[in-house]
């Protein structure tokens, strides 16, 4: 593989993203970041999490690389990082994989002159928005409209721009605008509640967890929702108020002033995708994203090329993530047996023995660049460092966190015979990690050095006050070096992780779990109540998109089969689960009562959902009346004809987005429209309508509704006020509703009707019971972290997928089981756990057994366990976060928390206080 | 040195996970802040033991900040 690299101009390794050059560079150049909201500098750094942390020059708009003028970065830049000799390079990579990840770019609503965009202020983008809202954006977080800076008042958010638009944009659903504009109009009213929003829209697309109840929020909020299409956006020319022509849902065309319009614009393939297709050999979808299969969503055309992301179509932030897992495991799988031959690992010199005897402290004070020495008096810390006790050396570093620097002070650390070293410089959320490493260096334990954070918490938060600062910074390191005394060297445990996983269900998410962890080359047991796997997909006969979900389960089913890494347990429910992360126990229980003892590294969740059964419209009592799941499989197996049928009604949202349950199961729009499309294949006489309240189909997925359309399937909306009625008349069924547009009511007799019900999740109370994961207030399982953690559980080793989070289509399934299934994989190919020594641990001496710790330990990592007589609490380190609520309410003081003991913090406050008596001495 | 200006002495107990890391985003932003504040980090603001906010008092502080 060949790659371009590009230069940056600055060198990575000297560059410690001080930002001296940038103050110093004379161009200003609007900021993409902030959506040119803002300028940043030629010499600029993307934003503030940019990974890696160093800047770069922008050769488009550096005098220096445009018109070899200036230089003042060069001049200015301590550190000498600024490289303008740097020159473009072919890299050329030999590898076994390649996962495409090039995002998406977004509509151009330019394209939309009847919007104004172009050259109205007050008509921002999405993203705009979302940059006038943060705090670190262009108004520091305050709402306000560019075309003056005044804050407005009345907000409109339109819907839908550049998205399901054959004519001038792009016919497919962007997936995400529904959403972000509810959470734009939330986020807004928080910081300013009087205002008032108004989102028009043509359907509410808000499917998924907890979206639903989200839009609510915002409706309970204020928030007001117009189901009209905008016709166009007049400008005010003097007071740039933007004037909204749109013809409401009564008819009457209506205008409507505002004083901002955001323009929520579509998702499109990522500029430049054309190429890539053509330098990696992959194909692209009618719509310029990448080309993957419905039951191989992470699968471009080409073996060895994944995708992950929004490349593979518009998707939101946890769906981005899955879909990144999944490459990572289709990844791992081919090359699992390259596993580690690569992988290379470092070795320390040897600890010195545990520093007994008065301590010796070294205080490193930073000077960063100009950062902490231009506001703090860095001297005169350091002469203050000096006269506290046990400090036996103070030094001064222009870049303590430079290569040569950290070389310097594990030489310092050596030759001075330190054994405590306090670091003054800027964070250690960032840095604790480097100077632990440069104490290992010196063979002294990580965990005798404190950091004290004058740069990010003083320096530049007190940017004028340069006396205060000063003096803060001692004070800080005071508190710091009265803490470094009582700190003490500690090591990481280390805890073995047995490489073999649970899968439990076997559907869909289960098998292709189970699956890819034997593809990755790791044993695993599949576990099913049901006599065979299979789930819903074996009730699955045809796709929107093609695929034959039968054919699909019978090859994965062959290969499980097949696979002598992967033991089914048919027939069998769990009875009991032990342990801990890496190491749990489970007994299996099968149906003739025989119980298995397994033992395994990790646990993957996928128990599935199954629909909800309703007991409204005549479900149950009249044999015509079906769920989409039984219509479907009727019509596969061939048991019913639809040319027999003269009239199919289908119900949508039954049971969903109500009291019952409150969310959007986000996969029925999409059953109806199979079926309803099936139906007209097989008979086109045969007339369909859907009743519908918002049709879900997100993503590529419009092209099917659209298509339905097309093909004379008739689509009536219904009001949640107005559920539509169904009475059984003579045997034959009856349905009663209201067309919510036309406001009329209608009576229709269908042959068939069939509801489109809620996926609901199965009763799970003795599986949570036994994992001890939360579940969310819909049933569903709860993960850790429902954007960025979107398959791990709450319970280390545990990892959750498919329909058991949320109800979702086949290729979101597979992709989450994947994801699933590469973290349990991480785990288990590293083999081990490490635990950092800052966990809880507890003097059994001295615990009296009262239980209170280990009943408010909020990750279950405390067990009450009889040691002789007496009930003592036990610390799992493998679990424990080290929050320290245990140590800060045990009433005897048996807890110890690592580096952050209750000695060393009654120290800091000590120290804290000393400041006050120095004060009161020199008043 | 007369200062008729209110110099409290404050301590501050910040969670690394959130308002920790919220503090120094400020930095990175460069917003401006008093500077009477003395901040020591805690793996979470459940590790404050009520000790602590009485050591606090009667080590001299005027108030005492816990940001979790």
């Amino acid at each position: 593989m060949e790659v371009l690299h590009r230069p940056r101009f600055v060198d990575e390794s000297r560059c410690t993203a001080c930002g001296v050059c940038a103050s110093y560079c004379p161009v200003a150049v609007p900021d993409p970041y902030d959506e040119n909201l803002k300028t940043r500098k030629a010499v600029y750094i993307p934003y503030t999490q940019a990974a890696p942390a160093v800047f770069a020059v922008d050769p488009d708009h550096c005098l220096f690389l445009t018109r070899k003028e200036c230089k003042q970065c060069t001049r200015t830049c301590q550190a000498e990082a600024i490289d303008f000799d740097q020159k473009p390079q072919v890299l050329t990579y030999d590898v076994g994989a390649v996962i495409l990840a090039p995002g998406f770019s977004s509509y151009d609503p330019s394209r939309l002159p009847e919007f104004r965009y172009a050259n109205a202020k007050n008509v921002v983008t999405g993203k705009e928005f979302e940059r006038v809202c943060c705090a670190s954006g262009p108004y520091m977080g305050d709402i306000r409209r560019p075309s003056d800076l005044s804050k407005p008042k009345r907000i409109a958010m339109l819907l839908c721009i550049g998205s399901r638009d054959k004519g001038r944009g792009n016919p497919y659903c962007s997936a995400v605008c529904c959403k972000f504009a509810v959470k734009d109009a939330i986020v807004a009213l928080e910081h300013e509640p009087d205002l008032d929003i108004t989102i028009f829209y043509m359907d509410m697309r808000m499917y998924g967890k907890g979206f639903e109840t989200f839009r609510q929020r915002a409706k309970a909020a204020g928030v007001k929702f117009v189901r009209a299409r905008v016709a166009g956006i007049c400008e005010d020319t003097l007071s740039h108020d933007l004037t909204l022509r749109y013809v409401p849902e009564n008819g009457n065309l209506k205008e409507e002033s505002f004083n901002l319009v955001l323009l929520a614009n579509g998702l499109e393939a990522p500029l430049g995708a054309g190429n890539l297709a053509v330098a990696s050999h992959i194909g692209l979808n009618e719509y310029g994203f990448c080309q993957t299969d419905l039951f191989a969503p992470a699968s471009t055309t080409r073996k060895g090329v994944f995708v992950a992301g929004a490349f593979q179509g518009p998707k939101s932030i946890p769906e981005s993530v899955c879909q990144a897992g999944a490459a990572a495991a289709s990844a791992a799988e081919l090359l699992a047996p390259a596993r580690g031959t690569l992988a290379a690992s470092k070795t320390y010199p040897e600890e010195r023995s545990a520093p007994n005897g008065a301590p010796k402290i070294g205080v490193f004070v930073c000077h960063c660049g100009k950062n902490i020495a231009g506001v703090v008096d860095v001297e005169e810390v350091a002469k203050y460092a000096q006269s506290l006790d046990d400090v036996a050396m103070v030094e001064r570093n222009l870049y303590s966190c430079s290569s040569d620097t950290q070389a310097l002070i594990s030489r310092t650390i050596a030759d001075q015979g330190l054994n405590r070293v306090v670091v003054a410089a800027c964070t250690p959320r960032t840095h604790e990690v480097l100077f632990q490493e440069t104490l290992r260096e010196a063979g002294l334990n990580k965990c005798l050095v404190e950091m004290v954070n004058i740069r990010d918490q003083c320096s530049w938060v007190h940017m004028h006050e340069k006396q205060e600062a000063t003096q803060k910074a001692k004070d800080l390191i005071r508190m710091a070096v009265a803490k470094a005394r009582r700190i003490e060297p500690l090591s990481d445990s280390v805890i073995e992780v047995n490489p073999k996983g649970l899968v439990i269900g076997g559907g869909l998410s289960g098998m292709t779990a189970a699956l890819s962890l034997a593809e990755q080359g790791f044993r695993c047991y599949l576990v099913e109540r049901r006599p065979e796997l299979g789930g819903n997909l074996a009730r699955t006969y045809y796709t929107l998109e093609g695929p034959n979900p039968q054919e699909h389960l019978k090859a994965l089913s062959k290969k499980i089969q097949a696979h002598e890494g992967i033991e089914v347990f048919a027939d069998t429910t769990i009875e009991s689960v032990e342990g801990f992360v890496g190491n749990f126990k489970t007994t299996l229980c099968s149906a003739d009562g025989r119980k298995t003892h397994i033992e395994h590294g990790t646990i993957i969740v996928a128990t599935g959902a199954r629909p909800y059964e309703p007991e409204q419209y005549l479900y149950g009592q009249h044999d015509r009346v079906v769920l989409q799941e039984d219509l479907e499989q009727q019509i596969g197996r061939g048991r019913l004809d639809p040319s027999e049928l003269k009239q199919v009604a289908m119900i949508q949202c039954v049971g969903s987005r109500d009291e019952a349950h409150p969310y959007c199961s986000a996969v029925c729009c999409n059953q109806a429209l199979n079926n309803a499309l099936k139906i007209k294949a097989l008979s086109p006489e045969t007339n369909v309508t859907i009743l519908y309240r918002d049709v879900m189909s997100y993503g590529f997925r419009e092209a099917f509704y659209s298509k339905a359309k097309e093909r004379g399937v008739v689509f009536v909306r219904y009001r949640a006020e107005r559920k539509p009625e169904v009475e059984s008349a003579d045997g034959a069924l009856r349905l009663r509703f209201e067309d919510a547009m036309m406001r009329r009511e209608v009576i229709m007799e269908p042959d068939l009707l069939a509801l489109s019900t809620a996926k609901v999740p199965y009763e799970n109370q003795a599986l949570v019971e036994h994992l001890k994961i939360p579940l969310s207030s819909d049933g569903f399982f709860l993960e850790s972290h429902a954007q960025l953690k979107p398959v791990d559980a709450y319970v280390d080793g545990i990892y959750l997928c498919g329909n058991a989070v949320f109800p979702k289509p086949p290729d979101e399934c597979i992709a989450q089981a994947k994801a699933a299934a590469v973290k349990a994989a991480i785990l288990m190919a590293k083999g081990y756990v490490t635990v950092e020594p800052i966990v809880a641990s507890c003097d059994t001496g001295v615990c009296i057994g009262c239980g209170i710790c280990a009943h408010l330990c909020p990750y279950g990592a405390i067990r009450m366990t009889k040691i002789g007589k007496a009930k003592k609490a036990e610390f799992v380190s493998a679990i424990c976060k080290g929050c320290g609520i245990c140590a800060a309410y045990c009433p005897v003081r048996a807890i110890t928390m690592g580096r952050f003991t209750d000695d060393q913090i009654a120290e800091q406050i000590a120290a804290f206080g000393a400041e006050m008596c120095n004060d009161k001495e020199q008043g | 040195m007369t200062k008729n200006r209110v110099e409290p002495k404050i301590l501050g107990f910040l969670c690394h996970w959130c308002c920790y890391a919220a503090a120094d985003a400020a930095g990175v932003s460069r917003f401006q802040y008093p500077t009477h504040l003395r901040v020591i980090r805690v793996l979470c603001t459940g590790r404050i033991d009520a000790v602590f906010l009485m050591d606090g008092f009667a080590n001299g502080a005027d108030g005492i900040f816990v940001g979790g």
